[in-house]
């Protein structure tokens, strides 16, 4: 991407929409972020194209000054593809939720990842229906009682990393509303990685679904229940940074620092897709005695090659074995007879 | 009726003469036009058979018309009357415009090949049958009593009946050949192919080249096949039979250069063309079905046009994926066939409220629901014009022959381009695998399809307004990539030019309205309605569209030169309709809308022009038969 003539704001990226999610959402910290994050990513704003499905989320393209669509539910994923096909040169972003990507757009969002066009999935995961008012969604514990299930969801949910990763996503992060710094350098993780980046984040909906996160997100509980990924670097955790995570065989296992050696615990590495899996499974209620943290960061990146990018080698292999298409030639076909 | 018990001194004389066109023979009997049907198990290769008899006799310069019938199954129960595949052509020196009603030669390569179609055969037709596909296991499997068959009880009297043991003679050839008998007995449909090709005296050499291109890596089927089909041609050739030979002279077509082409390859190449015109890149998303799957095999042979094709994991993919090429200022199509285009219901109004240029081909087949897969039917008429939440007005346009769907494809991608909107393009089952002889155009003939992407022309401190309107009422098509041109678009009410979300009761008021007059006005853009034959004014008007157009057209000729004042118009352009068809409609004293659906056409020609038009439906998975047609047109001219 060339780097954009003018220096650009994060105000360059705020259009004359009046932002309408709820007050205290925590959408207005994604859309923050987002805004501060694009000046940096060095592309114009021209070249940018946001498309999101249906759902609070979705609204978010009319707040950002590039291009973008508001598309129908579930679809975003889909519509990228093919607007990812014809323009690679693009920086393709989609906006999507819980409902959206993973109820009614389950379908498209799989395949997406296992095509890998080199697109940015910004998941906002709120574990309810916001838009309709309160039901319960595909990521909603068991045992939520919603407008649409006052006894209790008997749905297992999603763990929609581990969902991602077994469709062989090739960038696989997470992180929440309430951490800024965090996002911003996951989003600009994202944006790096050439392929299809799902950033999960953990959104509040304050008024169906208040505090569906607060464990991870507030000062008195987030250390406790929280694990920050760094490749390279021990899984380290704890109120002062006094647990760690060793694996005993295939299973996790939190250890006391102090009594452990640094060589026996886990070192990130995002490239490992086995530890990765394991990684995505913590996926503990934390109210469960010895719940594991629950994990934050980049989980999982491999270079694999675009969808649009072996199409386009197709095509460019055709042009080069038979020489740009001729219409006449193509319409006449092979037999033909004159009267 | 007679067996032929000495093949085998034949089969051995393996030194080819050729004698395709030697000088006919006393019992050559000449035949203004034929219909053949070729019937058999549905691997029995029956498809190839009838599509390389088109070729070769296409080529001979006869006008040509063919109809695939075939069932779902791919290999359906082998025998079985439920697995019969069949292949019907109709080929004159005169100009033919139907595959044909009753057949005058049926080849049955089994005995539930003949039970299925001998309905279809004239009265003293002659009938080709394989005496192996006659054993006991195949007339129990096509359900003929205990002990009966067909080819010696005497029923068959009233037919012509010449009985080859196809596989038989097919192993004898063969024999050498290295090949186990499974792989032999395919070639047998190579041989009844080189005996039909006897019969009308026509020259092997187009299928013996198309053979040597099938099986490039397989040298020894090259060797068989061709041996086959010679078999077939010199076993008519030597055999003393009491069996005439035809000849089918060329047609009195106009003169230029043509070449056979079935409707689905024709739309295929059609929405080329449109891309090459129009100097965008060709996306097409799409999920396999029938039978509009043929579409996408054909536009992914064609990459170095830079065509994109994109098989999605679903229907809905296959559209949202195009709308995201059209955003990106591609040509956008999306194909499919009645149940597939009900699920991309939501993303067509999706489409239509963003104002993007967008193809949508629907190859109709046989419905409700799944339906009749591999049957033709007209019955998403309704589907095509309403079938969408809200006012949802989407311009319809269906091709009426299979070269047509050349035009039509191309014509829809004009006016989706020219007028920022989703458009129809229909076709069916019949047009889609029929196949006819095509008077091609030139690249040059062609016209230009003019694509202006939006510019930023934009004073200081002035804003984009992405809903502004031409005089056509189309907004611009402003593409990513365009400095100072972001704007957003989506599926919420927008505000009049800003596209902005408005709730505002006037102003949705004011847009439905607006996008309704854009489609009408699209009236003022497409051809008058004509009339096709017969007379401008007058008692009956038969009043098609797509594919009935060659049923109407036989019969409405055939009506006319017995006297009867009929005359027939087609429409092509179905929303909106051409503005003067009102007019046309209103110099006859009735009008007739034959459709192979419950009424659907007549419904809105009721409504828009509050006539007594009358229907006739047929709801059969196949075709009219011209006679079905001439009937009725009699039954009114009363």
């Amino acid at each position: 991407m060339e780097t954009a003539e003018i220096k650009l704001t994060a105000k360059d990226f705020v259009t004359d929409q009046e932002v309408r999610w709820c007050p205290g959402c925590g959408d207005y910290s994604i859309l923050k972020q987002v805004q501060t994050v694009m000046p940096e990513l060095g592309i114009p704003k021209e070249e940018i194209v946001f498309i999101s499905g249906i759902g609070c989320s979705s609204r978010f393209p009319y707040y950002m000054e590039t291009f973008g669509m508001h598309s129908i539910h579930g679809r975003a994923t889909a519509i990228a593809s093919g607007l990812k096909a014809t323009r690679p040169e693009l920086s393709v972003w989609i906006v999507t939720g819980d409902g959206d990507a993973l109820s009614i757009g389950g379908n498209h969002f799989v395949h997406l990842l296992r095509r890998n066009f080199d697109v940015n999935v910004l998941l906002f995961n709120n574990e309810i229906y916001g838009l309709t008012k309160g039901q319960y969604s595909p990521t909603s514990p068991l045992g939520k009682v919603a407008k649409s299930t006052p006894m209790g969801s008997v749905d297992h949910p999603f763990n929609p990393l581990a969902l991602s990763l077994g469709a062989d996503g090739t960038f696989i992060a997470r992180t929440m509303d309430r951490d800024p710094i965090h996002m911003r350098e996951v989003l600009k993780r994202a944006n790096a990685h050439k392929g299809t980046s799902l950033v999960e984040i953990y959104q509040n909906c304050n008024v169906f679904n208040d505090g569906a996160f607060e464990v991870f997100t507030e000062k008195g509980s987030k250390k406790m229940n929280t694990l920050f990924v760094e490749h390279g670097k021990p899984l380290v955790f704890g109120e002062q940074a006094d647990k760690g995570i060793k694996l005993d065989g295939f299973k996790p296992v939190i250890v006391n620092i102090a009594d452990t050696s640094a060589n026996d615990l886990w070192i990130h590495d995002e490239k490992d897709q086995v530890k990765a899996s394991i990684l995505v499974r913590f996926f503990d209620n934390p109210a469960n005695e010895n719940a594991l943290p629950r994990p934050f960061g980049v989980f999982y990146q491999e270079d694999r090659f675009c969808y649009e990018d072996a199409m386009n080698a197709q095509i460019e292999d055709a042009i080069q074995s038979k020489g740009n298409g001729d219409l006449d030639a193509l319409i006449r076909g092979k037999n033909t007879w004159t009267i | 009726m007679f067996n032929y018990k000495f093949v085998s001194k034949f089969v051995r004389n393996d030194f080819f003469r050729r004698k395709q066109h030697k000088k006919m023979s006393a019992q050559t009997e000449i035949k203004t036009d034929v219909v053949i049907l070729f019937a058999g198990d549905s691997g029995d290769g029956i498809q190839l058979t009838g599509t390389q008899f088109t070729t070769t006799t296409a080529l001979y310069g006869n006008d040509v018309s063919t109809f695939p019938n075939f069932p779902a199954e791919i290999r359906a129960p082998q025998g079985t009357i439920a697995g019969v595949s069949g292949f019907q052509l109709h080929f004159g020196s005169v100009e033919v415009y139907t595959a044909g009603d009753a057949s005058d030669v049926l080849v049955v390569m089994n005995a539930a090949a003949l039970k299925a179609n001998l309905k279809q055969l004239k009265q003293g037709g002659i009938i080709i049958a394989n005496s192996d596909g006659f054993d006991a296991k195949n007339l129990k499997l096509a359900k003929y009593p205990d002990g009966v068959n067909p080819l010696t009880d005497g029923s068959l009297e009233k037919y012509k009946v010449h009985v080859i043991d196809v596989t038989k003679i097919t192993r004898t050839a063969l024999a050498d050949s290295g090949l186990g008998t499974k792989e032999m007995d395919r070639s047998k449909n190579m041989f009844v192919l080189g005996y039909i090709y006897w019969m009308y005296n026509r020259s092997l050499d187009t299928t013996i080249e198309f053979i040597k291109d099938q099986f490039k890596k397989r040298p020894e089927l090259i060797d068989a096949n061709v041996k086959v089909l010679k078999a077939g041609y010199n076993f008519g050739d030597t055999v003393e039979a009491p069996m005439n030979r035809f000849e089918v002279k060329p047609a009195p077509v106009s003169k230029g250069t043509y070449r056979s082409i079935m409707g689905n390859q024709a739309a295929a190449l059609g929405l080329i063309a449109a891309a090459q015109k129009s100097g965008l890149t060709l996306f097409y998303g799409t999920y396999p079905i029938t039978p509009a799957s043929d579409i996408l095999h054909e536009l992914s042979k064609h990459k170095n046009f830079g065509v994109k094709t994109f098989q999605a994991e679903d229907e809905i993919a296959a559209i949202a994926s195009t709308i995201g090429a059209s955003f990106g200022g591609a040509l956008g199509v999306t194909g499919s066939s009645g149940p597939g285009i009900a699920l991309k219901g939501e993303a067509i109004g999706l489409a239509l409220m963003l104002e993007l240029p967008l193809v949508i081909v629907n190859i109709q087949r046989g419905g409700p629901s799944t339906g009749l897969p591999t049957k033709t039917e007209q019955a998403d008429l309704l589907q095509a014009i309403y079938g969408r939440n809200g006012e949802a007005p989407v311009p319809v346009i269906a091709a009426c022959t299979p070269s047509d769907c050349f035009n039509m494809a191309f014509e829809a991608c004009r006016l989706a381009i020219e007028f920022m909107t989703p458009v129809f393009f229909l076709s069916d089952g019949y047009i889609a695998n029929g196949a006819e002889p095509w008077k091609f155009p030139s690249a040059a003939e062609l016209p230009e399809l003019k694509v202006a992407f939006a510019k930023n022309n934009l004073k200081d401190g002035e804003k984009f307004l992405p809903y502004k309107r031409n005089e056509k009422l189309a907004r611009e098509w402003a593409i990513p990539g365009t400095k100072g041109l972001e704007h957003r678009v989506g599926g919420i009410e927008k505000e009049n030019e800003t596209g902005n979300i408005s709730y505002d009761p006037e102003n949705h008021e004011l847009m439905v309205k607006t996008r309704q007059a854009k489609v009408d006005n699209i009236a003022n853009y497409i051809p008058l309605q004509t009339i096709d034959n017969g007379k401008k004014k007058g008692k009956l008007l038969i009043l098609g569209w797509g594919s009935t157009y060659g049923s109407i057209k036989t019969a409405v000729k055939e009506a006319i030169a017995e006297g009867y004042d009929v005359s027939h118009a087609h429409v092509r352009y179905l929303n909106p309709l051409p503005k003067n068809l009102g007019d046309v409609l209103k110099n006859y004293d009735k009008v007739l809308i034959p459709e192979i659906n419950n009424g659907q056409l007549i419904k809105i020609i009721r409504d828009k022009y509050l006539i007594d038009a009358q229907g006739l439906n047929k709801i059969k998975g196949m075709p009219f038969t011209s006679i079905e047609i001439k009937e009725k047109i009699k039954e009114l001219s009363k």
